[in-house]
């Protein structure tokens, strides 16, 4: 009986936070409107979310470059078909890759930052002190760093996959003396602009809605201790790389999917 | 006041890198420049067969880039498809009797149409049809060709 019982709490608590979750992010998107009025605010937050993720995307992004250039070389050259290391570093980056491991990067680097600082916040009573200013910390607070990570997402999958084309190109060519103007070209021929690159910036779009909203909700949701904000920022990782992976395989479905 | 405007400069820098990142995967790694190809004039060709033509595959003529198929279509009478190629102004001196024909990048690579001059003396222009077209080679029908040949030879 007791599992039963642990089971329907579970089941019950899912789904309530499922729904404050929700209406939560109905309470962002009403706010929205008001923080296009101060956009400073969002200024502000690109800074601290966007321009400080910037390293670590650009690094990572460069050798995930010069990995896939290594290990497409290996496997292509055995079809003697070294030229295409162009298409495949391309399209794994454009489609997949520079998506998926950025809003990752993205979720660890700047994510956590955002649990963190909100569940801090909120602890400290900062958030409540607000309200009692007549101040709607949603709007204040809550809905730039909204913005921001939604504008900061796309811009840095796109840094990823230029870095990362450059990256296989300089392992490509440099290193493993594929033909330069083949390299380029068998690119130019086979990434196309809307089936490859807007799909990947919708991609990246969806994850970076996705990552701001779940790290926004984790710290608001946060039970007031240091350990429930220590253990908000763990979630906002977890939760995020799961609905990340999940939801690519979704839209890679509805994308490139035949079915 | 002074910190404020430089995190201002700094987040502009970071739109603008992330803008010029978009810009080169466009520019660069897609096909976009593609469709800015200069305007050029359009030609239609019917072919027997185009295998795995697709819109936008290359045009050459000795080798050399000469335009892209904008559309494939299908000859409802005569069954045959009708290829329009668009190619560059800057070749306009084509003869009339120039021939395309459907070949193969490599064993397995893409297919394209390859141009040969003839010996007239008129150009082809906007709107023209390509007469003389030589349908792509199916792989196929090479070997079952072959195959047949094979065992008729066998045979005697």
């Amino acid at each position: 009986m007791g599992m039963i019982q642990q089971l329907g709490q579970w089941a019950i608590g899912t789904v309530e936070r499922l729904g404050r979750g929700h209406l939560f992010l109905f309470e962002i998107l009403m706010g929205i409107p008001s923080t296009l009025f101060r956009f400073s605010l969002v200024i502000q937050q690109l800074y601290s979310v966007g321009v400080l993720s910037i390293m670590i995307t650009l690094v990572s992004g460069l050798f995930v470059g010069m990995v896939l250039g290594l290990q497409g070389y290996n496997t292509l050259v055995d079809f003697g078909a070294e030229e295409s290391l162009g298409v495949m570093v391309s399209l794994s980056l454009v489609r997949e890759l520079g998506p998926v491991v950025s809003a990752l990067l993205f979720a660890g680097r700047a994510g956590s930052a955002l649990t963190a600082e909100i569940g801090l916040m909120k602890s400290t009573e900062q958030l409540s002190g607000m309200e009692m200013m007549a101040v709607d910390p949603i709007r204040r607070v809550i809905a730039p760093r909204f913005v921001a990570g939604v504008i900061s997402m796309p811009l840095l999958a796109a840094m990823f996959s230029a870095v990362g084309i450059l990256g296989g190109y300089l392992v490509g060519y440099g290193l493993l003396g594929v033909d330069d103007g083949a390299f380029w070209s068998q690119m130019q021929t086979k990434t196309d602009f809307y089936d490859d690159i807007m799909n990947g910036v919708i991609k990246s779009i969806v994850f970076g809605f996705v990552v701001t909203w779940i790290a926004l909700f984790e710290g608001h949701d946060a039970i007031p201790t240091s350990e429930g904000v220590g253990r908000a920022t763990t979630r906002t990782v977890v939760h995020s790389a799961f609905a990340i992976l999940g939801l690519d395989f979704i839209l890679t479905a509805l994308m490139f999917g035949e079915v | 006041m002074r910190q404020k405007k430089s995190t201002e400069i700094t987040v502009g820098l970071f739109v603008a890198l992330g803008i010029v990142a978009l810009v080169f995967l466009v520019m660069k790694v897609s096909n976009l420049s593609a469709f800015n190809d200069e305007v050029g004039y359009v030609v239609t060709a019917e072919f027997e067969n185009i295998g795995g033509l697709k819109t936008r595959s290359p045009v050459t003529l000795a080798g050399v880039r000469v335009g892209r198929v904008e559309s494939i279509n299908l000859d409802p009478d005569t069954y045959d498809a009708i290829v329009t190629l668009n190619l560059y102004s800057s070749f306009d001196t084509l003869p009339t009797d120039t021939a395309a024909s459907i070949y193969t990048a490599g064993l397995l690579g893409e297919q394209y149409i390859a141009l040969e001059v003839g010996a007239e003396e008129e150009f082809l222009k906007d709107g023209d049809v390509i007469e003389l077209t030589q349908p792509a080679l199916v792989l196929e029908q090479v070997i079952g060709q072959f195959l047949f040949s094979k065992a008729e030879g066998g045979g005697k």
